[in-house]
């Protein structure tokens, strides 16, 4: 993903074309000169900055205290924690079917991707995540692709209106929008769904799911084709993100950087690719990477990952199974209803499945997903009771918000808010 | 999967040092005496072999009524490889620390942080062990067994104008 070499594109769509940047010189926001600056010795003291907790130019609650030079960052304490909900002392006390309306409120622009993860981890700990359905497991691929797609436009929809791009903003809710009208008809909710259980999941496609999300993606592909051109070829976005922000090869794994960001910096870890689970190992897609490692970078792996995500939608869509869509295993399944209300044994399964919970043989697993910013862990401990000894959150955006103490100084002060727009950082998740 | 870190481990460390190893669910683990924790870290990732760069998870596990009562429990991957390993070090209650790994890889620094802050947990030599996920005048470690889950706290005053 090469996107240095297109300065021409200006001169060819005509008039108002900007000349291009003179090679050698880093211009930051289209006007200054970092050299210049250096050379201007004018008397500066370091003042404190605070932003945050509630900014409007930050669409999350994070405070950054600051030590600024003028416009220059000279270092940055990064303070994450104000959306700390306890996720891991409520699950404790949660049976393992409980905790998927938790999940929902980690990534809650992602939360189909959350429920998977966890159902996921606690299937390997009960040794049937081979045994779920073929046809759950396609649901869950086609619905964790879908929001993946709702978690990339919104950050990229968000950040491009704190640079004061508006429209795409619009466009990219829009879409947003199509696909939760779709995951709302499947699971009752518009955003925290709570759809996925642990065997399956809660419910089958609805009648004519796949038309109508085919004809949503064929709308939302000319979203994004407005959207790129709206973003990708505008001078005032370009010069924000081109060459701020970079984050070496080297860093992301110290940093333990997964996911888009880490793809941006052209490290190809991507565990749908990497370690397939479900059935990604049969769907054909690309992983794309980055060449610099800067916002833009970020910006545009982001945009091709939906294409991605698309891709594989639609290839699901082709080649689902007919089938049950739960796990026919009285341990993790409750009865079906006819069965709960005539007859006594499945009466009483049911009530022991609702106020036990899932049994789980004691042990403990970590098991990795690919969610929304990165590698999504779920590390559980489980005694042998219905509740889990300790369900622990392996958050993607906490390591990727951590790195921003690194990468933020030396930047100046209008380059934090593009930087942290592309870092994705998602409260529910990184705080807990 | 991974079983090479695990024999890695054992050729390089004495039996004393790599307590137990074992595989369960497709993750393989380690049991490192508390002081070879550091030295165990480095190898893991200097060795050609298993060239664990990539930092995941850092976190504690409470094992109420066992001695010693805390596990610090790593996650490591290696990117190169695509190797998994989990390792444990095991933290006493009268004595809850262990050397830290954040001068290892830097992302440890806010997962140890973290560790500190809901367990407490004490990693020698971190570069700047505060709380993160609670405030600074919050009392207790709140994931420890025996911190009551409807446990209220004090109420705090915050002189207005502070930077911290």
């Amino acid at each position: 993903m090469d996107h240095k070499g297109d300065s021409d594109s200006y001169a060819s769509a005509g008039n108002l074309a900007p000349p291009p940047p003179p090679t050698g010189r880093r211009v930051v926001m289209g006007i200054k000169d970092v050299s210049d600056l250096e050379e201007l010795e004018l008397p500066s003291e370091t003042m404190p900055l605070n932003m945050g907790p509630s900014h409007p130019a930050m669409h999350g609650t994070v405070r950054m205290v600051m030590e600024v030079e003028g416009e220059k960052i000279s270092s940055a304490d990064i303070q994450v924690g104000y959306l700390h909900r306890c996720f891991e002392k409520e699950s404790e006390y949660a049976t393992y079917t409980q905790i998927f309306p938790y999940t929902d409120r980690l990534n809650y622009v992602s939360p189909m991707l959350n429920n998977v993860g966890y159902a996921l981890a606690v299937e390997k700990l009960l040794e049937i995540d081979k045994k779920v359905p073929e046809r759950a497991q396609y649901i869950r691929v086609i619905v964790g692709e879908i929001s993946r797609i709702t978690d990339h436009l919104t950050c990229l929809g968000a950040s491009a209106m704190e640079l004061g791009a508006f429209t795409p903003f619009l466009y990219n809710i829009k879409f947003r929008e199509w696909l939760w009208e779709l995951l709302e008809e499947l699971s009752g909710a518009r955003l925290t769904h709570s759809y996925v259980r642990i065997g399956g999941v809660s419910g089958d496609l609805t009648e004519g799911f796949g038309d109508k999300l085919r004809d949503v993606l064929r709308r939302g592909r000319e979203v994004l084709v407005d959207v790129d051109k709206l973003l990708t070829r505008n001078r005032i976005f370009r010069d924000r993100m081109d060459g701020v922000g970079i984050i070496t090869k080297e860093d992301i794994g110290a940093w333990g950087i997964t996911g888009p960001m880490a793809r941006a910096s052209g490290v190809a870890y991507d565990i749908r690719k990497d370690h397939p689970y479900l059935v990604y190992g049969d769907l054909d897609f690309d992983v794309p990477i980055g060449s610099v490692g800067d916002n833009f970078d970020r910006f545009a792996v982001r945009i091709e990952e939906m294409h991605q995500s698309m891709r594989m939608i639609e290839q699901a869509l082709d080649k689902i199974p007919d089938g049950p869509v739960m796990l026919n295993d009285p341990r993790v399944a409750l009865p079906a209803k006819s069965e709960t209300y005539n007859s006594i044994e499945a009466m009483i399964s049911h009530f022991k499945l609702i106020m036990d919970g899932i049994r789980v043989p004691p042990g403990e697993v970590y098991s990795f997903t690919e969610g929304g910013n990165g590698e999504l862990g779920f590390y559980i401990v489980s005694d042998g009771t219905g509740r889990p000894w300790k369900c622990r959150v392996r958050p993607p955006s906490f390591a990727n918000t951590a790195i921003l103490g690194k990468v933020l100084p030396g930047l100046f002060l209008a380059d934090v808010v593009p930087t942290f727009g592309m870092v994705n950082m998602i409260g529910g998740e990184c705080d807990r | 999967m991974s079983q090479l870190v695990l024999d890695r481990l054992k050729e390089r460390f004495t039996a004393g040092e790599i307590l137990e190893t074992g595989s369960q669910h497709g993750n393989e683990w380690a049991r490192v005496r508390r002081d070879a924790w550091r030295a165990v870290a480095e190898f893991l990732r200097d060795d050609p072999a298993t060239r664990m760069d990539m930092f995941v998870d850092l976190t504690c596990v409470d094992r109420f009524g066992r001695e010693p009562r805390f596990d610090v429990v790593l996650h490591l991957y290696s990117l190169d490889k695509k190797l998994r390993v989990r390792l444990y070090g095991a933290v006493t209650e009268e004595e809850p620390s262990i050397d830290t790994v954040a001068p290892v890889w830097p992302g440890a620094n806010w997962f140890e942080r973290e560790a500190y802050d809901l367990y407490g947990v004490r990693f020698r030599g971190h570069p700047d062990l505060r709380r993160i996920l609670m405030y600074p005048e919050f009392v207790g470690h709140p994931l420890r067994k025996d911190y009551p889950k409807e446990k209220r706290q004090p109420l705090v005053r915050r002189d207005p104008g502070r930077v911290d």
